[in-house]
């Protein structure tokens, strides 16, 4: 059964400030959520499903409790940053089931100032054989950029572009981290954190959140303000069970067709794209794992100009990971919010698409060694 | 056995993982080999992930591999936070396993994607030693 408009996102909020010294993690959760139930015109009362990563306290159940939630639902998916994509497709699917009709969806992140120590070994299986060795997320990333240039002919240059596109929306964006203009040359100059990658190409780390709110059609209805309807879903998990795993491509390749095949819909139906930047080659490899360019070809697509407005596929206009907030170390439900923005016509000045129908969000979670990959497809009320 | 000049991290060892690092601290690389469907299997653990088989044999490998890719890091995290930088690295054991590891004893300039390494093993705690690599050198090499 397809998950095609059996749910709508009714409301949507990403929390207006990166740095919340005074805040606590459950405070700036508490804020999304109303000011998304606000956005959507319904109140805390009525929410009967809850979705987070259940990284806070314990599991789900520690912020039912503080936000005095009562859910007949309750989701605590967590597969890193693409977690909130995955929270929307489980959230429509819970409401196809008929398990709950206003499903509430929150995140909340303090990391500001915080230096990032060794990471724990003794509860993932994985890490003793990989965290010894220094592994960071700038490391692993560049391990792809590295491989993918020797295999593509990519060049930081290319890279470069990502930014330098993320840079031109986040000039319209007032609440974005980073709003100044970059050139290529400002990428490839800045300092190197793990070659290739500079710092520019490196996503901002933020603290803050969002919060979303998805629905039954027949709530929608009721509502006053526009909503978008969910299409499509679709996940996967790349690892290198079997055969070692590839450092060039990510899970878009499984996520993409499955999710769009969910939609009943193509590639070119795509009116804009939310995708995952962490990396600038984060964006490189999953527009051409969903193939909006031949694989390979992802260096020359987004220098060309491909990520603007007037280009083949308009690319997170709201600044992105690179430019606007990464709340967190993890993007996706950010990546959400602007595709909703987009598809209400309720873009950044100079950022809107026009007659923007269709959009996808994608996320990736967790490294290239192993990741999480979710793509969502969403569409205007008509589509 | 070589002294390290990067950090040497104790892993965590398990009695799972166990054979993996002991053999470590003995100087060999010892990856674990599925009896059921003959699949060398990483990460080390005693269960084969194809297919469902815990009849997992500890085998010495070669320890010869290829640099799948690399980066210097400039921003290290945790026990690295110190170091000014360090080569991170997928080398490709021609047992068939892709790991993530160090380069050593060698220029950063100078690697290039599919270069022949070795293994050498850096002591790490009481029961391990961490598997880092360095370059082969070639007759073209003086
Ligand atoms: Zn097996």
């Amino acid at each position: 059964m397809s998950i095609r408009g059996q749910a709508h996102i009714v409301g949507a909020f990403e929390h207006p400030l990166r740095d919340l010294p005074q805040h606590s993690v459950q405070q700036i959760h508490a804020e999304c959520a109303m000011g998304a139930l606000a956005d959507a015109g319904l109140s805390i009362r009525d929410v009967d499903g809850y979705f987070s990563t259940g990284q806070l306290g314990f599991g789900g159940v520690s912020l039912t409790e503080y936000l005095g939630l009562r859910p007949s639902y309750v989701d605590a998916t967590f597969v890193g940053g693409s977690s909130y994509i995955s929270h929307v497709g489980h959230a429509a699917a819970a409401i196809a089931a008929g398990k709950c009709k206003i499903a509430l969806l929150t995140q909340g992140a303090k990391v500001r100032g915080v230096i990032r120590g060794a990471k724990h070994t003794a509860d993932t299986p994985e890490f003793p054989f990989e965290t010894v060795y220094g592994e960071t997320n700038a490391g692993i990333y560049a391990l792809a950029a590295r491989r993918h240039m020797h295999e593509y002919g990519t060049t930081p240059a290319q890279l470069a572009a990502v930014k330098v596109a993320a840079a031109a929306y986040a000039q319209h964006n007032p609440h974005a981290l980073l709003r100044k203009l970059v050139t290529i040359e400002d990428v490839v100059s800045s300092p190197m954190i793990a070659d290739p990658l500079h710092r520019l190409d490196c996503c901002v780390v933020t603290d803050g959140g969002g919060a979303i709110v998805v629905v039954a059609p027949e709530i929608a209805r009721d509502l006053k303000r526009r909503s978008v309807k969910v299409l499509g879903h679709a996940e996967a998990i790349k690892h290198s069970g079997g055969r070692p795993n590839d450092f060039t491509s990510t899970g878009a390749t499984q996520s993409a067709p499955r999710a769009l095949a969910d939609a009943g819909i193509s590639l070119a139906d795509i009116d804009y794209a939310s995708i995952y930047d962490s990396f600038t080659i984060t964006v490189i490899m999953t527009l051409e794992d969903f193939g909006f360019c031949k694989k390979g070809q992802g260096g020359a697509f987004v220098a060309d100009g491909a990520l603007a407005l007037d280009g083949a596929i308009p690319v997170n206009t709201d600044g992105g990971g690179l430019c606007n907030n990464h709340p967190g170390y993890q993007g996706g439900l950010v990546k959400v919010i602007e595709a909703v923005r987009q598809l209400r016509g309720e873009a950044n000045a100079n950022t809107q698409v026009r007659d923007c129908r269709i959009a996808v969000a994608h996320g990736t979670g967790g490294g290239m060694s192993r990741q999480a990959s979710v793509t969502l497809v969403l569409g205007r009320e008509d589509a | 056995m070589s002294n390290s000049p990067l950090p040497t991290p104790a892993p965590f060892v398990s009695p799972e993982t166990e054979p993996y690092w002991s053999g470590a601290k003995a100087g060999k690389l010892v990856l674990p080999h599925c009896r059921a469907c003959d699949h060398t299997i990483w990460y080390p653990k005693a269960f084969c992930g194809e297919c469902g088989a815990f009849d997992v044999e500890w085998r010495e490998a070669s320890g010869l591999g290829t640099l799948y890719s690399f980066t210097q890091v400039f921003r290290g995290e945790g026990p690295y936070r110190e170091c000014a930088s360090f080569v991170l690295a997928l080398v490709d054991l021609d047992e068939g396993a892709r790991v993530l590891t160090n380069i050593v004893d060698a220029d950063p300039a100078g690697l290039a994607v599919g270069q022949r390494l070795r293994a050498v093993f850096h002591d790490a705690g009481e029961a391990a030693a961490l598997v880092r690599f360095t370059p082969i050198p070639t007759s073209s090499d003086t």
